[in-house]
């Protein structure tokens, strides 16, 4: 064709994965202008941290005493990685609301990597959650939280929640794809989450719960996280039953996660036009 | 090379049979209609096409390339617009071309470049740097259809363009489609509106329950229709035979009568002659009519005619005259 090869020299964008690289990119920078401009979500997921990190603080502070550990200092992590789990869920809804409003019909009409749509709303949604955890750190130091083991594991910490909070949100956006409307799939997510954030050790050791709580609540991905980052934050320590080995299981944990629902999202993503 | 082939195409979703073996070929250059009521399978046979579904059966080649074998070489090509896709609302009509544009493959001054002059071209230009949320309808269809024009397409797909759209809006938009087609750019259009198709489309096709039932220019399915329609409302329901009596040779065939409302309907066609004549010999007759339209065709007498079964209309129609009305069934596929 004369006209396609008239406009094709203009067309820069490298083929294979520095194309798609470019078109997440391109996708993600749409999302987060998104949120900038939807205030209540941006007041919300600046809000929700600040309200957790003071509720839980004063009002479960004083009742679980954890010698030689002030209570914030234990607390922040298991805020963090529950509010990145909540923060996570927002993929599920900003994709169905995608689906819905015929934004995705548009990128699959469009000649761009297939795997932007999902990537660049995932990469949109991780620096969302990256800024909700620095904001949660931030208040926490004006309570008197502090990272005890010094600035590379403070930096790894932060770190092991942003990833966490990555393979988290491919979870749901396998979710969202499934239940293909915002409202359902607002209900949906709620069903990982609760189970999973609170019967943890966010909050108490799990110590304290019943036996067959705790062997759940000891062997899954959210707590895997909070310890790894409780080691980050506290060091080493035999009460808390914190060591490095925690911070292999949550990297180990979230690369698995991720593995998994990264395959079973773009499966989802591609049956849909079947 | 054809802008579109399709070979006995099917696409079935367990036992619905969204398309249920269509074949279309539609030559490069012009305005091709699609016409359909809700569920007829248009939008399914569009996305297809666009590569957003796959068929279940059959072949379709677009701009000589399948749309199976090779979907990334046809996107390059194609533009879609209308109710298979969308623009975002947040974004500002600049922005959401920009972002198009870089999908397309293009750096950031092009993208912009290119933007910036689909926007002067729909008469966008004023609004670019608002967010989509404040358009009117008319905007927002103006601004999805700059989405599609972007990429400078070969194949302009519109589905429903002017669904929802007030007149005003409409007219505007089919004098842009007007415009892209004398420059060369094929369409391929959708549409439930007799009006548009006739208005725009070159060549029409008829699709109903995923078949073909007819095709053919619009002055053909209009003749298959008879034309306009004069209606008759009597101050005296006892004077329906005598009118029957009067009207007797006039008109394409034989006046009718509506046992529910008693209306008489008379297919005159192009023929105003035969108005004028139905009314002198009502006259001379005495007879006192209570209301009088002459309407045209609607696609409820298309469908009617064709199928023997109304048209599911489920948004409110510019044509003139009564409508007959009934609950929409599914809608087509998503």
């Amino acid at each position: 064709m004369t006209a396609h090869a008239a406009i094709d020299p203009l067309r820069t964008r490298p083929e294979g994965v520095a194309g798609m690289v470019a078109d997440i990119i391109t996708v993600a920078k749409r999302n987060i202008i998104r949120v900038f401009r939807t205030p209540e979500l941006l007041v919300f997921s600046t809000i929700q941290p600040i309200m957790f990190v003071l509720l839980f603080n004063y009002v479960f502070g004083g009742a679980i005493p954890i010698p030689g550990v002030e209570y914030i200092n234990f607390l922040i992590p298991g805020i963090i990685i529950q509010t990145a789990t909540f923060g996570a869920s927002n993929t599920a809804i900003g994709l169905t609301e995608d689906l819905q409003a015929g934004i995705v019909d548009r990128f699959r009409s469009l000649p761009m990597a297939r795997s932007a749509v999902l990537a660049g709303r995932v990469l949109a949604d991780t620096l969302r959650n990256l800024w909700v955890i620095l904001l949660s750190v931030g208040i926490g130091y004006l309570i008197g939280f502090r990272f005890q083991a010094g600035f590379v594991s403070a930096v790894l910490a932060i770190l092991i929640a942003t990833l966490f909070a990555f393979a988290m949100s491919w979870v749901f956006a396998a979710m969202g794809l499934l239940t293909k409307t915002p409202e359902a799939a607002q209900a949906a997510v709620f069903v990982p989450i609760f189970p999973f954030t609170f019967a943890s050790s966010a909050f108490v050791p799990t110590e304290t719960m019943p036996g067959w709580l705790q062997a759940f609540a000891e062997n899954q991905p959210v707590t895997a996280a909070i310890n790894a980052m409780r080691y980050l934050v506290l060091g080493e320590s035999e009460f808390l039953n914190l060591n490095s080995g925690q911070v292999v299981e949550a990297l180990a944990w979230s690369l698995l996660i991720f593995g998994v629902f990264f395959y079973v999202a773009v499966r989802l993503y591609r049956r849909s036009s079947e | 090379m054809l802008a579109v082939e399709v070979e006995h195409i099917k696409k079935h979703y367990g036992e619905v049979r969204a398309l249920d073996g269509v074949d279309l070929s539609i030559p490069l250059g012009g305005v091709y209609g699609l016409l359909g009521p809700n569920g007829a399978g248009k939008t399914t046979l569009v996305r297809i096409l666009a590569t957003l579904l796959k068929p279940t059966s059959g072949r379709a080649r677009v701009l000589g390339v399948d749309v199976t074998e090779d979907p990334g070489a046809i996107r390059r090509r194609i533009g879609l617009a209308g109710q298979s896709a969308a623009v975002d609302e947040l974004l500002t009509g600049r922005e959401n071309l920009e972002m198009v544009g870089r999908l397309y493959g293009f750096d950031r001054v092009e993208a912009l470049r290119r933007a910036d002059d689909v926007l002067e071209r729909i008469d966008l230009a004023e609004a670019a740097n608002r967010t989509v949320k404040t358009y009117s309808g008319g905007m927002r269809r103006r601004l999805d259809l700059a989405a599609s024009l972007v990429g400078h397409p070969e194949l302009l797909i519109m589905d429903e363009p002017t669904t929802g759209l007030d007149p005003r809006s409409r007219q505007d938009l089919w004098d842009l489609i007007e415009e892209l087609v004398e420059e060369g750019t094929t369409l391929l259009l959708t549409t439930q509106y007799l009006e548009e198709a006739d208005r725009l489309a070159r060549q029409l096709v008829v699709i109903d329950n995923g078949k073909v039932i007819s095709r053919g220019t619009p002055n053909q399915l209009k003749a298959q229709l008879g034309g306009d329609v004069l209606e008759l409302h009597l101050e005296d329901m006892g004077k329906i035979r005598l009118v029957l009596e009067q009207l007797e040779g006039l008109g394409s065939s034989p006046a009718s009568v509506n046992d529910e409302t008693g209306l008489i309907s008379l297919t005159v066609g192009e023929d105003t002659g035969a108005v004028v004549e139905a009314l002198r010999r009502l006259d001379q007759a005495a007879v006192k009519l209570r209301d009088l339209s002459l309407r045209k065709p609607t696609l409820d007498d298309v469908f009617l005619t064709l199928t023997g079964h109304a048209a599911e209309v489920s948004e409110p129609e510019p044509a003139t005259g009564r409508r007959r009305r009934r609950k929409a069934k599914s809608g087509d596929r998503p």
